[in-house]
């Protein structure tokens, strides 16, 4: 299936398209674009709202040109008042509309924790299912370049922790859209988290709106000896630990959950019968860490199954130092995995 | 009031002392040696100035993202500074924060937040500390137009004026947040104003006139000394580069090239030099003097952060407590 497959560059793309040209490559931003485009032509009730969106940059490109197309009401810039706008985007959205709220950075987030997992979060439960808020949060994680402590967390598991919530994180252009259309249509809170490092990564990409419903993952890459769990970025940099690895004759099967709450389990549990080894990658920090959650399911649903440890790879406790130096070594790549890997098949 | 020429002296140090070392980094930003986000002041030098001149070392400072004028101004080392930009084990935070995160306790500088509107209830705390502990220490908070937007800004406000802290709230407003301009923000256009609400005193000073910030700040500073509580003074000003890096950002259509042309053209050194020179105050030569002693100064500073030791791998684990 083309929409399944992993590009690790334009050039591998451009020749999956000699073969079939009905591929149609997009980039993950301009994945994101195009959702939110056709959304604007599509549903009144849709509107964005977020810091910089009216931006001749427009979010690292993803809502370039909407506000001028569509108006400044519904691609709205806000004042810098992230707790304050996101309670004003749950309150339209409890009054049914079906608003996209956008963050430049995942940090700035935090600030707007009070009205996410005190409001958001609890307004369908709390009310008996009353009432519920159909509300999509999208934030962008960066990285490098010194960007340091505060503009370059990957907060995932710290949202996975609050019931009533759904987590979303794209690692390709087809799930980039397809999962957004769907977190807009879903009738509750979902955080949509993208990576800045996939920004540029180039896959196929259908014209027409579609859904990918939220909640199954993915198999990326099949594999005997090892399951390879990756989350967002860490799929691509998963993949390239593949290659070599089989080049070492070990075959790795990899898994994008592709949305991390909830859970596709079975997912998970499928592929290690079948290799009993589990590593987990994830772009986050690992103490208490969103690895944690898979490895934990794991031991308790399928422990008999594994022949191996489960290892992860993932951030050290410590916040992002911005030297490139200590960048270096804080971050984790392919060569992390392949030692994870290491480690299992012994 | 005329203020005294050692003074003016002073502030016009000051001020291209910040001025030559940003227009350095301008300089060697392309090399990509400072591998970190860079916001430069570059055209708002006055507001540090005019309101560090009245800061004793051991009054508080809490700064933003457009740090590097502050820290300068309040006397923070140039040397850790820009061995900070480098990323080196010398620099302020020992190449952990980068130049959005810098730090001299030995100033009063207790941190800098790129979360915008972070530093403003830090300071407010630093100021309740001071009086818990019957010291005569201000706090000095510096924070954009932006962070105006911000709900903090509200509470802190309140709770100093409530408590009647010795912190004074330094607004520099540049009428933008990154692209976004005030009036896409603001309901209201006069920040000062914010204030009344409060009971307290806001005020407006042309930014770009070091000695109106000055003659504004000392207002607030010996307000706040004097245990009446906290003052709000907002500052109007303009930065000459783009949001962040060395470049203009009209090319990109950010902002208007002539709105940038008009606020050159109300450069806060160059009108305050012209002043000195016709009052007599400074003449070319003690004006070249005074840039090359900045200049050196800088040099030696560059030279210092190049030479200096990268942090070691084993390094990142370090410093998450003490
Ligand atoms: C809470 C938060 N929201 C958004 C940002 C992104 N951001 C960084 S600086 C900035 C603009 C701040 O404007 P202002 O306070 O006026 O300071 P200036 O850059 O103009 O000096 C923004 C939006 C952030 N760092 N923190
Ligand atoms: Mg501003």
């Amino acid at each position: 299936m083309p929409w399944t497959k992993v590009y690790s560059d334009r050039s591998e793309f451009d020749l999956a398209v000699e073969k079939d040209p009905a591929l149609r490559g997009l980039t993950y931003r301009d994945a994101i674009l195009e959702a939110s485009t056709q959304l604007l032509e599509s549903d009144s009730d849709f509107f964005i709202l977020g810091e910089g969106v009216d931006d001749p940059g427009g979010v690292f490109g993803t809502t370039k040109g909407l506000a001028e197309r569509f108006g400044t009401e519904r691609v709205m810039d806000t004042p810098l008042a992230e707790n304050g706008i996101t309670g004003v985007a749950m309150g339209a959205a409890l009054a049914g509309m079906r608003p996209l709220l956008v963050h430049m950075r995942v940090d700035f987030m935090t600030i707007s924790l009070d009205q996410i997992a005190n409001h958001a979060a609890k307004w369908s439960y709390m009310f008996g299912g009353a009432v519920n808020v159909p509300l999509t949060i999208r934030a962008i994680i960066g990285r490098g370049w010194g960007s340091a402590a505060q503009h370059s967390q990957s907060l995932q598991a710290m949202f996975t922790q609050v019931p009533g919530l759904k987590v979303v994180m794209p690692a390709t252009p087809y799930d980039a859209k397809g999962l957004l259309v769907s977190s807009i249509y879903d009738d509750n809170p979902v955080i949509f988290i993208e990576h800045r490092g996939l920004y540029e990564t180039v896959g196929h990409v259908p014209k027409e709106l579609y859904n990918i419903e939220l909640g199954h993952g993915v198999v990326r890459r099949e594999g005997a000896d090892v399951t390879i769990v990756a989350i967002s970025q860490m799929l691509s940099e998963a993949i390239k630990a593949a290659r070599r690895l089989s080049n070492e004759g070990i075959e790795c099967e990899i898994i994008d959950l592709r949305t991390l709450l909830p859970m596709d389990k079975g997912i998970i549990i499928e592929s290690v019968k079948k290799t009993g080894r589990l590593v987990v990658a994830d772009t986050g920090w690992k103490e208490g860490g969103y690895s944690a959650e898979v490895s934990a399911v794991i031991a308790e649903e399928a422990f008999d199954l594994l022949k191996a440890p489960v290892q992860r790879v993932a951030l050290p406790n410590v916040p992002t130092p911005a030297s490139h130096v200590l960048e270096a070594a804080f971050y984790k790549g392919e060569n992390d995995i392949i030692e994870a890997v290491k480690r299992v098949v012994r | 009031m005329e203020l005294d020429t050692t003074v003016q002296i002073e502030l016009y140090k000051s001020m291209l002392r910040v001025r030559l070392l940003e227009e350095k980094v301008v300089e060697l930003y392309p090399d990509q040696e400072m591998k970190c986000p860079v916001h430069l002041c570059i055209g708002q030098e006055a507001i540090a100035a005019g309101v560090c001149a009245h800061l004793k070392s051991d009054d508080y400072l809490f700064s933003n993202h457009r740090g590097h004028g502050h820290y300068l101004a309040k006397g923070g080392d140039m040397r850790a500074l820009v061995a900070e930009f480098y990323g080196r084990t010398t620099g302020c935070s020992r190449g952990k924060g980068g130049s959005m995160h810098i730090i001299d306790t030995d100033v009063g500088l207790l941190g800098t937040s790129a979360i915008v509107g972070g530093g403003i209830p830090m300071g407010v705390g630093a100021a309740l500390a001071a009086t818990l502990r019957g010291e005569d220490q201000v706090s000095v908070v510096f924070f954009g137009d932006g962070a105006f937007d911000e709900g903090v800004f509200y509470e802190s406000y309140n709770f100093a004026t409530l408590k009647k802290l010795p912190v004074i709230f330094i607004c520099e407003n540049n009428f933008y947040a990154t692209n976004s301009p005030q009036r896409a923000r603001h309901a209201g256009s006069r920040i000062a104003d914010a204030a009344l609400v409060f009971g307290s005193t806001g005020i407006c000073v042309d930014g770009n006139d070091v000695e109106a910030v000055h003659n504004a700040a000392g207002t607030a500073v010996e307000h706040a000394r004097a245990g009446k509580g906290p003052m709000l003074v907002e500052a109007l000003t303009y930065r000459w580069k783009g949001h962040v890096g060395p470049g203009t950002d009209f090319e990109a259509g950010c902002r208007s090239e002539a709105e940038l042309r008009e606020w050159i053209d109300r450069c806060p050194i160059k009108s305050f030099r012209t002043k000195l020179i016709e009052n007599g105050i400074l003449n070319t030569e003690t004006n070249n003097r005074i840039a090359e002693a900045i200049t050196d100064e800088i040099e030696e500073a560059f030279q210092f952060a190049m030479d200096s030791p990268l942090p070691e791998p084993s390094d990142l684990l370090t410093d998450l407590f003490s």
